[in-house]
């Protein structure tokens, strides 16, 4: 069903933003009638790629092609009317107009200037007649699910006669049965000779539906597959690539997972804790100086079990208990209260106070704990901020400049300090390193190794398997929003074994697919 | 030209630079203009002059200022304060008016207990709403400005209730120690709001909120409490403004009484450097504030221009102190000026001012 | 908007949309507030009062109307008093110093959506919050009518005394002004605009998500500014019809009018967050308003200032329910 002829074709991209080259030497091409999945990690520069071919930025070199002749778009909405279309990972609809009118907003049938609403309620019906659909299209579209607001979305975009349609990230909230809906959209769309290209974190759902998969990985393309010829297995290596080259190698790898936890009572237990669209109910149990990594793909819902674990998310399923607290834990300020800290990857969102200094930043945890009428004598706030800028060589070493001035490196030292100074038993870390130059990684690293020597436990998010075989005890592993193992870190275990697992879900699987 | 503004710029970069420039700007003009403006003389052991005037009617302003600065720093607003005014005062005054000696001292002291905790409990309905129920605050304290003008009216039964109390009249126009006495209850409320806030952690943690809501809540800060206690400090602090306002014509109208005054209030906590999006506050900069807006008014109304007309000037006060604080705005104009000279203070790019 | 007859309507779906729970319950109100003042008092039924109650609040219903086309994007216009009072004081200076009747129409209906224009050009372009930027308009528009005059200044031109005096009527006797009829116009003008244009649908969308309205190539820009200057449009309307009304022009005439309106429009049913809502809404919230004050002017032992308290409350229990049946608040 594949045409012999790519109706797109990307060759040579590049892209370079201050001080990060996004994208380089990229070739893309899109034969009409498939599905194509874009695969990489953070910052491989499937969305970059996405924006240059959409118009929403230019590029340094390279050229576009649709249908032969070369183009460059201005604009998403320039690209769709040449037939590029693309659907979102949020519904870029609004919920508050009906399901007609949010297909044909902007381009409504119209006689002498007036929209005529029986006539765009009849497309709209034949339109989603088309996708197999059957909604009351004159119902607000807050009243449906998210599944069927995405497939609004999707048949807005068709519309406009689309011959490529972009789905960036489709289904990240979906469930099951949504996807399975989808999918067969997605296939008849397909069958009708449209274009898709399919950017998406679940592994099954590549293997379910795509054609052919590009991968890219640090702005560079690794290679373009036809999805039967490519293993899982090798998929994920692809993706992941060699971190060994990155960061340099540290001397003689220590195994760490030498704590002998026999007998002990965990610290934090987390028993079938699930919440419905973020992260399927898993259970684990952290012990007091124990690492204990998280690995998995980006959006395999590592944030969301650590976010479980602190109450940042409401659980809708099992729950977490501590060793010294009577109930189950439910939100931040009892996690907090049981000792727990927590430092969002998403630093600037979730993580610092821009406006407020460095050394407020640092003491806003204690001081929350001990409420607004016990203020910490500025004494001990001086005392507590020199010594983790001390400690963390914090630059510039100056508490009273807003945190905003810092870079991302120090930002992040200053919320580890935060939660340092509250002196927690379960610090939890989400990307720590994500970022941040060379020399600020390595001390952090080695700070957590500092840490669990000294008995506290850590829960350790990362992106890159390397650091976190470095630094864990064990390592817990998300495939698909779910964790599917949780391997010791013995002289066994090494990346090749933790890919393995994250691409075949199962720990013993040695065997390649 | 390049040292010389190097050199000032510990100067100019301090955030009260800019309010304090505009106020001797303002006082400069008017002395030129009208050379007696800063003459200030003793008559009778009390001290008379514009100067005196304007810090005397300030006063009701700068309170009201104040709690509006704690909860603009939330990321908030309290559109109600004038109708708590009204109410506070008309309660206030219905009290005296029926007691049997006016002048006595514990008459106007339960007057005042019971005006204030009548305000105490509009500020907790406020809270509710935009700390519990979680409707946004706009829209949360339009309530009680619309029906708290009723309210006020039907303390007073639509009648302007006129009393004849020296204490309490002495809020309004009392001296002590030569300095009217308006201004020193406004600036012992401006300590006291301090103290409050800089002496415990409610200044900090008020800040946090405003800054970042959802950093606050993963660092375990309880943002309700605070929430729903700036409406409070913002109602109790109307309710002062409230007897001022009364106490200075010794008469209540729940219709006029502290009319438009949460928009001066908002004005004066903006021009004093206080986002209106919430973060970091300045108490100082609000008192600032204040003082430029009622000098405005006193210089509108002795150039024998109507006070409503000084308005338009404020039409414009606002419009420049908006646009100079407003992040689009500064863009546009840095980008203009990007070709000329680097832009001192991009955000962006302070990164590379930091001192090694 | 009459509905489908799609044959598999999903099941779940509540048979009464939620949108239309508001306008609904302010129907309902007002059909119970009629109600009463029909069983207390016996003028009450007498048609003339209803007419009253559309001529002594034409003016309001017009600003209204500009307001929810401002409310349904989501913003908030607090000059609309201001601009009122502005309008009818120009038009009075300009009758006082001879100018003839056209041209003086002409000029005060421009000086509304001007300013209205430049307010949403500051609001869109420069990002700064709609109620900043309406109050300053506030504050402009009531400065300027007493920089025009500070005592107010009546109208004797020919037209204006014969639009104030025009009775339109049944033989029984009933009769409307001619601001009524106008009022009218506007309304059913502002409903088939939001309904059956690109426009109307485009100040939705902004209102329910301008985000995604941006990123589906709606106008954005021009729909925000263009609502800024449709307020301004009907905030000048009603100031003239205010001076047809009242035969002067007076610089503190309408103050705290914003309120009356944005309660009556909310009351109307229209989401304070924008997005949902309609103009018919915004006439029965007029109306609610107008019912409130007769009602209270029919007793005679209620005071006025129980309308301010009734309509806060009216306020209150419409957001409430707003915020109950999950009409979402950003």
């Amino acid at each position: 069903m594949t045409g012999d002829r790519p109706v797109l074709t990307m060759t040579g991209i590049s892209k370079t933003f201050p001080g990060v080259r996004a994208l380089h030497d990229v070739d893309f091409r899109l034969f009409p009638g498939e599905v194509h999945a874009l695969m990489g990690e953070n910052g491989a520069g499937k969305s970059t790629l996405i924006k240059v071919l959409t118009g929403v930025y230019g590029t340094d070199a390279g050229t576009v092609t649709l249908d032969g002749e070369q183009v460059s778009f201005t604009g998403p909405m320039q690209a769709a009317a040449a037939g590029v279309s693309t659907v979102y990972q949020e519904v870029n609809l609004c919920t508050n107009l009906s399901v007609a009118e949010n297909i044909f907003i902007g381009r409504e049938p119209r006689r002498l200037g007036a929209v005529r609403w029986g006539e765009m309620r009849r497309r709209a019906r034949d339109l989603l007649a088309r996708l197999d659909l059957d909604l009351d299209v004159s119902a607000q579209l807050g009243t449906f699910s998210l599944a069927v607001q995405q497939m609004v979305a999707i048949a807005r975009a068709i519309d406009v006669r689309a011959r490529v349609l972009i789905l960036d990230e489709p289904t990240s909230s979906l469930d099951a049965g949504e996807v399975a809906q989808l999918f067969r959209i997605m296939r008849q769309l397909r069958d009708e000779g449209i274009a898709i290209l399919f950017v998406t974190h679940f592994l099954d759902q590549v293997y379910g539906i795509a054609d052919r998969i590009t991968v890219l990985r640090n702005g560079a393309l690794v290679g373009e597959y036809r999805t039967g010829e490519l293993p899982q297995f090798s998929l994920v290596e692809k993706m992941i690539g060699q971190e060994l080259d990155v960061l340099e190698r540290l001397d003689e790898q220590q195994k760490r997972a030498t704590v002998a936890l026999d007998g002990q009572a965990p610290l934090v237990d987390a028993e079938e804790v699930g919440r419905r669209g973020a992260v399927a109910p898993f259970s684990l149990r952290i012990h007091a100086g124990e690492v204990v990594g998280l690995a998995g793909l980006l959006g395999s819902g590592r944030t969301e079990v650590a976010r479980l674990i602190f109450g940042a998310d409401r659980a809708d399923h099992g729950q977490v208990r501590t060793d010294g607290a009577r109930s189950p834990l439910r939100t931040p300020i009892h996690a907090i209260d049981q000792g727990i800290g927590f430092c969002s990857e998403n630093r600037r969102a979730e993580g610092i106070v821009p406006e407020l200094s460095v050394r407020e930043n640092m003491i806003l945890a204690m001081q929350a704990a001990r409420g607004w009428l016990r203020p910490i004598p500025r004494r001990r706030q001086d005392e507590l901020v020199q010594k983790y800028v001390e400690a963390l060589s914090i630059r510039p070493a100056n508490p009273e400049l807003p945190v905003r001035n810092l870079s991302g490196g120090n930002q992040q030292k200053v919320l580890l300090a935060r939660w340092l100074i509250t002196e927690p038993r379960l610090l939890i870390l989400d990307e720590p390193t994500r970022g941040i130059d060379v020399g600020a990684k390595a001390e952090i690293q080695k700070l957590v190794v500092q840490l669990s020597d000294g008995g506290m436990a850590v829960l350790f998010i990362s992106a890159e398997l390397e650091e976190v075989l470095r630094l864990s005890h064990r390592v817990a592993v998300m495939r698909d929003r779910e964790m599917v193992a949780q391997l010791t870190n013995d002289d066994t275990l090494d990346a090749d074994r933790v890919m393995r697992t994250i691409a075949s879900g199962t720990p013993r699987e040695e065997v390649t697919r | 030209m390049n040292t010389v503004a190097d050199r000032l710029r510990p100067l100019t970069g301090h955030r009260l630079f800019w309010p304090a420039l505009v106020l001797v700007v303002m006082i400069a003009a008017n002395t030129v203009y009208r050379p007696g403006f800063l003459a200030v003389e003793v008559k009778n052991g009390h001290l008379y002059g514009t100067p005196v005037d304007i810090l005397r009617l300030s006063a009701p302003l700068i309170l009201v200022a104040l709690g509006m600065t704690l909860v603009i720093a939330t990321g908030g607003i309290d559109l109600s304060v004038g109708s708590l005014c009204a109410i506070s005062g008309a309660i206030a005054c219905l009290h005296i008016s029926g007691a049997a000696d006016q002048n006595s001292p514990a008459t106007v002291a339960t007057a005042l207990a019971l005006a204030f905790g009548a305000a105490l409990v509009l500020g907790a309905w406020n809270g509710v709403l935009v700390a519990v129920i979680g409707i946004q605050p706009i829209i949360a304290t339009l309530i009680l400005m619309v029906a708290g003008r009723g309210i006020a009216q039907l303390v007073t039964e639509g009648q302007i209730i006129t009393i004849n109390s020296g204490p309490y009249r002495a809020i309004g126009l009392g001296s002590f120690l030569t300095l009217p006495l308006a201004i020193l209850i406004a600036l012992a409320a401006a300590l006291l709001v301090a103290a409050f806030t800089r002496r415990t952690a409610l200044g900090l943690i008020v800040e946090s909120v405003g800054g970042n809501a959802e950093a606050s809540r993963l660092a375990g800060i309880r943002s309700r409490r605070v929430v729903f206690l700036v409406y409070v400090v913002s109602a109790a602090c109307a309710a002062l403004a409230g007897f001022m306002v009364t106490a200075n014509v010794s008469s209540a109208d729940g219709n006029a009484a502290g009319l438009w005054i949460e928009l001066d209030a908002i004005l004066a906590v903006v021009i004093g450097g206080t986002s209106l999006a919430g973060g970091r506050f300045s108490l100082s900069g609000t008192v600032l504030g204040a003082l430029i807006i009622q000098t405005l008014t006193t210089t509108v109304y002795a150039m024998n221009i109507s006070p409503q007309t000084s308005l338009l000037f404020k039409a414009v006060v606002v419009i420049a102190v908006c646009l100079v604080q407003a992040p689009a705005f500064r863009a546009r104009f840095r980008r203009r000026r990007r070709g000329v000279e680097p832009g001192p203070a991009a955000p962006q790019r302070e990164k590379e001012q930091v001192p090694a | 908007m009459s509905s489908t007859s799609l044959s598999a309507v999903r099941s779940w779906r509540p048979s009464l949309p939620r949108r239309h729970v508001p306008v609904l319950a302010t129907l309902a109100l007002l059909l119970v507030m009629y109600g009463i003042g029909v069983s207390q008092y016996r003028a009450f039924s007498n048609v003339q009062v209803v007419f009253n109650v559309f001529i002594d609040n034409g003016f309001l219903l017009v600003v209204a109307v500009g307001m929810t086309f401002v409310i349904l994007t989501g913003g908030i216009d607090l000059s609309v008093g201001s601009v009122v009072a502005m309008t009818a004081m120009v038009s009075a200076a300009l009758l006082r110093a001879g100018l003839p009747a056209a041209l003086v129409l002409v000029v005060a209906l421009l000086i509304g959506p001007t300013l209205g224009f430049l307010m949403g050009c500051a609001i869109h372009f420069f990002e700064i919050q709609p109620f900043i930027v309406t109050l300053a308009g506030m504050f402009f528009a009531r400065g300027m009518c007493t920089f025009i005059s500070d005592s107010s200044i009546s109208i004797t031109d020919g037209f204006w005394t014969g639009m104030s005096q025009e009775r339109i009527g049944d033989p029984a006797g009933n009769f409307v002004s001619i601001s009524v009829l106008i009022a009218f116009a506007v309304v059913l003008v502002a409903a088939y605009v939001l309904a059956y244009t690109r426009f109307g649908r485009n100040v939705y969308a902004v209102g329910g998500n301008a985000q995604s309205a941006l990123l589906m190539g709606l106008p954005v820009a021009r729909t925000r500014i263009a609502v800024y200057t449709i307020s301004g449009l009907c905030s000048a309307i009603g100031g003239i019809l205010l001076s047809f009304y009242t035969l002067s022009g007076a610089p503190l005439i309408a103050v705290g009018m914003e309120l009356d309106v944005i309660a009556a429009v909310v009351i109307g049913g229209t989401v304070l967050t924008g997005g949902s809502g309609y103009v018919f809404g915004t006439v029965l919230g007029v109306l609610v308003l107008g019912v409130i004050q007769t009602l209270i002017t029919f007793d005679g032992s209620l005071n006025s200032w129980w309308t301010k308290i009734v309509i806060g409350g009216l306020l209150f229990a419409f957001i409430l329910l707003q915020r109950l049946i999950g009409i979402r608040f950003k």
